[in-house]
């Protein structure tokens, strides 16, 4: 069981304030959806959590069982089991996905510790046959020349073969359409158990019908405004984000 | 490293110089006893000594001392070339050394503190097996060498430069300095004048090398200047690969390596020549490469530069015979204190011949890449072909890279093409990496090993394995 602890942050870029006063407790085995219009702060959060360096964290912290993560550099973030699953991934020339995963999982081994290279591929491959991913796309450069669609489901290749604590999925659903948001899903509810838990940023319902969240936040304004159960989110997206501006102006 | 920066005399172009490269594996250096050393300095003594020492012909003598005056009337060629040439110090190079000793047979009788070098330079487990096909040259001189036994069973000669052009004139006296002419350029005239080791090699009508001939050259002796000669002659039809790495030690003071290297390939030959080299970051390495290509004849440059204090080099290719084939594929990286120049020439001088050049260029830090490009098609010819592309990577915003090609390309029945583009490895990039887990420094290497990838995997095995480690080793400094 591993707790992450989101208390009171604020982050900013340069002078600009974009989080204020954050605060969410994850913990393992729990999946949560955090909603809101554009502009409010959902990204920058979970950059800010991964170690972005554009992004300055001016007040709060960020515990991971216990410790503050915040002097860590984002690679020792994600050693201690930070996943982002990007919005944007980037293209890496000439880097096949093989040889990036195999360093990323070497990164992980202890000195002097070898990976199994025959084991690693065959566990390369089902996660890729689960993520119906073609066996060939192992010697393509990692998300050069791949659609929209292709590149998220190599993130959750990714977050699959990583085995994170907690992943920070930022915007997951963009850009996919039908067949291949179920794919992903079932990539993300295969992950589900109590050794994984989840905050997913998303602008849509549509997501949370393919994995269904414990709970539901939603974000304005740089804070959490309001939680509840899934059903928080068929509300909203009945109603609109207007409601709960209109429901903040009124209180 | 502070003995460094008091000896450049450039102190504007490097406000950090090399910090933090780890470049330890070559900073060793041992106690050698010279048996033979022409002092310091470069007069007609010293040309007299170098020839007598190994017993030369009266005509090798005169080309020495020709040589040696075209060197001294010669300007730098600085009228394009940097002005960093000017701290080259001639009067303080020893321009000979030798231990006086035979090149090894085999490997036990190589002495074992020359064993310990190679074991130091961290030649893979896999290649020291190889080492039985490995002419290494310990400083000035060859020291083990027994491939030429495997080889001169096809009727192969190889040998170091001094042995090739007493024993075989016959053969290697006809093509020596007429591919690089004494006056090509001041550092062609000046190996002329001083050259001793590299290897010379001649391959029969026919025969195909199976293994490729291999050399390890370093620098072993401060203020040591290493001047090496290599001519490579394919007869008709034959082929061979021939490959040279270079690791050096660390001096506190700059040292020059300026070799000539000449390949001649006779109709239907195919010479391949591999070069991946690491000098300490205070060496000045001025080298001239070029090939001559008959009819149907391929010559194919790999060059690898990492390293050095200023490389300048450009192999080139004359294509002299119809449908002859010329290539350079390079990649250069250069680091904080570092300017890679180099570049490819390709002369086409028959119809139907076509040339290809590949240049990848890496700067880190303040390092500065250079290209350098000339491309020749004459119009009387028809049917010639040229690709060139060069591509060039900034790892830091002070990084600097420039691109110089000259293409001529006359009259209507031949075709160019010219692609060139510079990228950058950009922030998130590196972040998105690190969010997999790897260090900054790792994601910088596989970032700028991913950007070479495709060149990388033309070299043998065991080279690309090296150059792997070479780029790792020089991007562990780099950041932060």
């Amino acid at each position: 069981m591993s707790k992450l602890e989101i208390k009171d942050l604020h982050i900013a870029i340069g002078e600009k304030k974009i989080v204020r006063g954050f605060s969410l407790t994850l913990n393992s085995g729990e999946i949560h959806a955090v909603m809101g219009p554009n502009g409010t702060g959902k990204s920058t959060l979970a950059k800010a959590i991964a170690g972005h360096p554009d992004y300055s964290i001016t007040d709060g912290d960020v515990l991971l069982d216990g410790q503050s993560i915040l002097a860590m550099e984002p690679d020792e973030r994600a050693r201690a089991g930070i996943f982002l699953a990007f919005q944007y991934p980037s293209e890496i020339p000439g880097v096949s996905i093989a040889n990036f995963l195999r360093a990323a999982v070497q990164a992980r081994m202890g000195e002097g510790e070898e990976l199994d290279a025959t084991g690693y591929y065959k566990r390369l491959y089902s996660k890729m046959d689960s993520l119906k991913i073609d066996r060939k796309f192992t010697s393509r450069s990692v998300n050069e020349g791949f659609s929209g669609g292709e590149k998220k489901r190599c993130e959750i290749l990714q977050m699959a073969m990583l085995e994170p604590k907690f992943a920070l999925m930022d915007e997951t659903d963009s850009g996919l359409d039908i067949d291949a948001l179920r794919i992903v899903s079932e990539g993300v509810n295969a992950m589900r158990g109590e050794n994984f838990g989840a905050l997913m940023i998303t602008h849509y319902q549509r997501l949370l019908d393919y994995i269904v969240p414990d709970y539901v936040h939603v974000m304005y304004d740089g804070r959490i405004v309001k939680s509840g159960d899934k059903s928080l989110a068929l509300e909203l997206e009945a109603k609109g984000y207007d409601w709960v501006k209109n429901e903040l102006a009124s209180a | 490293m502070p003995e460094i920066s008091e000896t450049l005399e450039t102190p504007d172009f490097i406000e950090n110089p090399v910090a933090g490269i780890d470049q330890s594996r070559g900073d060793f250096t041992y106690d050698v006893d010279y048996e033979f050393d022409a002092g310091t300095g470069l007069t007609e003594q010293t040309v007299r000594y170098i020839s007598s020492v190994k017993k030369e012909a009266d005509w090798l003598l005169e080309f020495r001392l020709n040589a040696l005056k075209k060197f001294q009337s010669m300007p730098l060629p600085t009228h394009w070339a940097t002005k960093d040439l000017e701290n080259i110090n001639f009067d303080k190079i020893r321009y000979y050394l030798a231990q006086g000793q035979k090149p090894k047979r085999t490997w036990d009788e190589v002495p074992d503190d020359i064993k310990e070098t190679f074991e130091r330079l961290g030649i893979p487990e896999q290649e020291r097996k190889f080492l039985a096909g490995v002419e290494a040259q310990f400083d000035s001189e060859a020291a083990y060498s027994n491939i030429k036994d495997i080889v001169s069973k096809q009727g192969v000669i190889f040998a170091n430069s001094t042995e090739a052009l007493r024993e075989h004139p016959e053969i290697f006296r006809k093509f020596f300095g007429k591919v690089i002419p004494t006056g090509d350029n001041k550092f062609a005239a000046l190996n002329s004048a001083v050259f001793s080791g590299g290897s010379f090699i001649y391959v029969p009508p026919g025969v195909k090398v199976a293994q490729p001939l291999q050399a390890y050259f370093r620098i072993n002796a401060e203020n040591f200047g290493q001047f090496e000669r290599t001519l490579i002659i394919c007869d008709e039809g034959s082929e061979v690969t021939y490959m040279e790495g270079c690791t050096a030690p660390k001096f506190s003071t700059s040292t020059l390596h300026s070799a000539v290297v000449e390949l001649v390939a006779l109709k239907g030959a195919k010479i391949q020549y591999i070069t991946v080299q690491n000098w300490a970051n205070n060496v000045f390495n001025l080298v001239t490469k070029r090939g001559v290509a008959h009819e149907e004849a391929e010559i194919k440059w790999i060059d690898c530069n990492i390293g050095s204090r200023l490389t300048m080099k450009y192999p080139g290719v004359v294509l002299k015979g119809r449908k002859a084939r010329g290539e350079v594929i390079s990649i250069a990286l250069a680091n904080d204190g570092q300017h890679q120049d180099t570049g490819a020439k390709m002369i086409h001088a028959a119809d139907e011949t076509t040339s290809n050049v590949i240049s990848k260029s890496i700067s880190v830090g303040q390092g500065r890449s250079t290209y350098r490009g000339l491309v020749h098609i004459p119009k009387h010819l028809k049917g010639c072909k040229n690709n060139t592309e060069c591509d060039a990577l900034l790892i830091n915003t002070n990084s600097r890279t420039d691109t110089y090609p000259a293409i001529t390309v006359r009259g209507d029945k031949n075709a160019t093409q010219h692609e060139a583009s510079v990228s950058k490895v950009s922030e998130d990039l590196i972040f998105y990496m690190q969010q997999r887990g790897l260090t900054e420094a790792q994601a910088m290497s596989l970032s700028v090993n991913g950007f070479i990838n495709d060149l990388a995997s033309q070299f043998p095995m065991e080279y690309s394995v090296e150059l792997k480690r070479l780029i790792d080793l020089e991007m562990e400094g780099s950041v932060g």
